[in-house]
């Protein structure tokens, strides 16, 4: 016997599962069957035919599309991403590895500066709505969320590294093989800037949630009864206005991966953002592969998380189902 | 829940409902059917009275007022430029003087000059990503809301698979492929911003469909056709001009960003993304060629961003005006 609520959960799986499986057919559509011609890009457009055959050959670019897709999906979960076609031809996976930890790094610190951040001006300006501090807080949200992940970067840039004050290193020099967390004075323009780039969404959420939860039937309810505020707050109101909460975290981090790719750039910070950008640049197929792929599966897995977690904790979902 | 939109995927009727007509139909707006009263002055008048009533507020004055001024920047910039952007008139980074007011960039080419033709690219690239992002969210929305069928299903779904790509991390999948063509810059977010549209026109031509009004022409025989143009598409502009703004927005940074990667306008055309990345290196001594397309790129997003927040406090009081609740 399923619960209703483990039924709706594990659908929720299944089609995360189907999206993923369609994600990785469209890029690899996208990066091979469509004109860029992978042997050409590796010889130089002075190639002769023959050499042409002979890597499509070793490469396995010869075999029908369906074919190379299940060997490339095949090599996927046994962790082999093949190697990459520029420079050293090291194995795809080798690459990304510290740079993932590093990404991951800069994310986790971000998202410690702006989720807390988020929920005391979220939740305050939801509670003082339509005040001077509602106000100030949502003139400052349109900002930041108007702006471009880069240009918040630069501002920062100009105030903390160069103009203004001279606080902090306008660049990212990580030691590739030190400990990132040794290394903390670098990491903190550009988790500053991610943060702020993703703090106006998690704001308003927030606030809306906050309002919308204030202004429902049983917070009436409890006021009237003569509940005092504090009580209100404490029992009612928060325990409800915590579901959007944990779903901002979620798609937090899922608009952050976007948002790493301009940041890391910027900032020459040695993560996945930075690699996928040169990648591009250099039409370096596996390694754009599968950095595509990670990161759209990571925004699927974040985006389910905050789904699962919003039907686990919210009891309007949760009982209306049984 | 996505709070990217002001406006959550729901019923916004802002339609001035008549009561009671001669046919004995209860709650049908005056256009209805396509019968009586002109439709398309009828539309107009709608979104009109909107912008109209949103130049009441103060937020859209000052987004209007910083967005018209990027606009006649952007205008008026090549004609007024002191120099041609191409032409080295001075030192690379070099300080501001009689001859580059704002300085030389990294290859000593007259910032000021840069600066005034590089606005055009971001702006018409990005307003057209905006228009191709309206048509075809709008278009799968209102067939899949429509539809109600399987065809529905497929396409909602589609338009998940395209969420589950950040925004830019498509588009430079795209670029990996065909290079760093304008078109497809132009296609790539369009198609990115898509989803979302669909999604809030989904939501509002389910609710609309649900309406008497529409029932009332599907029982007289009016074409599919007709009822998505005359009854459907006037409940849903509104909402839609709402849309329209904030993935205006998000096309401006993305679009920035793309240049700002190099992967938009191509060297050595002047484009306020590409300058900032071409003279950020020389920040600490010519601070001026990296400040000024920042801050210019900065005013025109906040400026979009803040006209359509004006735009979406008009909808909401509107509606509470006309009495819809």
């Amino acid at each position: 016997m399923l619960s209703p609520v483990l039924k709706i959960i594990l659908r929720r799986l299944a089609f995360g599962l189907l999206t993923l499986v369609v994600i990785s057919v469209l890029v690899f559509a996208a990066t091979q069957a469509l004109p860029g011609d992978t042997a050409t890009a590796i010889l130089g457009k002075s190639a002769t035919p023959e050499r042409v055959k002979v890597l499509e050959k070793q490469l396995g670019l010869d075999r029908p599309l369906y074919e190379q897709y299940f060997s490339w999906v095949a090599g996927i979960l046994r962790g082999d991403f093949g190697n990459s076609l520029v420079g050293t031809m090291l194995p795809v996976t080798q690459m990304i590895g510290r740079r993932l930890m590093n990404t991951l790094a800069l994310m986790l610190i971000a998202a410690l500066i702006d989720v807390p951040t988020a929920l005391v001006l979220g939740s305050l300006s939801g509670r003082f709505r339509d005040g001077l501090f509602d106000g100030f807080v949502s003139v400052g949200s349109l900002t930041f969320a108007a702006l471009p992940t880069f240009v918040i970067g630069i501002m920062l840039i100009l105030a903390f590294a160069t103009q203004i004050l001279q606080i902090l290193p306008a660049v990212s020099r990580i030691e590739p093989d030190a400990s990132v967390w040794s290394q903390m004075d670098l990491l903190w323009l550009p988790a500053l800037t991610l943060a702020l780039a993703s703090a106006p969404f998690a704001v308003r959420m927030l606030r809306g949630s906050m309002i919308e939860v204030l202004e429902s039937d049983y917070v009436q309810m409890a006021r009237l009864k003569g509940t005092p505020e504090r009580l209100v707050l404490q029992r009612h109101a928060l325990p409800n206005a915590i579901v959007p909460f944990i779903q901002v975290v979620a798609l937090d981090l899922a608009w952050m991966i976007g948002g790493v790719v301009t940041v890391e750039y910027l900032f020459n910070f040695p993560g996945i953002g930075a690699l996928l950008v040169s990648a591009v640049s250099d039409r370096d197929v596996p390694v754009i592969q599968a950095l595509v792929l990670l990161i759209a599966s990571a925004y699927v897995v974040f985006n389910l998380v905050a789904d699962i977690l919003t039907i686990l904790v919210t009891p309007r979902l949760r009982t209306g189902l049984q | 829940m996505s709070d990217e939109h002001l406006v959550p995927p729901g019923a916004r009727f802002v339609g001035t409902r008549e009561v009671g007509t001669a046919e004995g139909f209860v709650d049908t707006p005056e256009h209805d059917l396509g019968l009586s009263s002109p439709r398309g002055k009828q539309r107009r008048s709608e979104w009109v009275q909107l912008l109209l009533e949103a130049l009441h507020y103060r937020v859209t004055q000052v987004g209007l007022a910083m967005f018209l001024l990027i606009v006649t920047l952007v205008v008026v910039g090549p004609y007024v430029a002191p120099h041609s952007p191409f032409e080295f008139v001075t030192d690379p980074y070099a300080k501001p003087s009689a001859i580059a007011w704002l300085g030389g960039d990294c290859l000593g080419r007259d910032v000021l000059s840069r600066v005034l033709c590089g606005g055009r690219s971001v702006l018409i690239l990005s307003f057209s990503a905006t228009a191709i992002g309206m048509v075809l969210g709008v278009s799968t929305g209102l067939v899949a809301g429509y539809a109600r069928t399987v065809v529905s299903e497929v396409i909602m779904r589609g338009l998940d698979v395209l969420l589950a790509f950040p925004q830019i991390v498509f588009v430079l999948l795209l670029i990996s492929v065909l290079g760093p063509q304008r078109w497809l810059l132009v296609l790539g977010v369009g198609v990115t911003l898509a989803p979302p549209i669909g999604r809030v026109v989904y939501g509002t031509t389910m609710n609309v469909k649900e309406g008497d009004f529409v029932l009332a022409a599907e029982s007289l025989g009016v074409s599919h056709l007709e009822i998505i143009s005359s009854e459907i598409l006037p409940n849903i502009v509104s909402p839609l001009m709402v849309e329209f703004g904030l993935n205006l927005t998000f096309a401006i940074g993305t679009i920035a960003s793309l240049s700002f990667l190099g992967f938009g306008m191509q060297p050595p055309a002047p484009d306020w993304g590409l300058m900032i990345n071409e003279n950020r290196v020389g920040l600490v001594i010519q601070p001026y060629s990296v400040l000024v397309p920042t801050a210019l790129i900065a005013i025109l997003a906040i400026g979009a961003n803040l006209v359509t927040d004006g735009v979406a406090h008009a909808m909401i009081g509107l509606e509470r005006d006309t009495g819809s609740a």
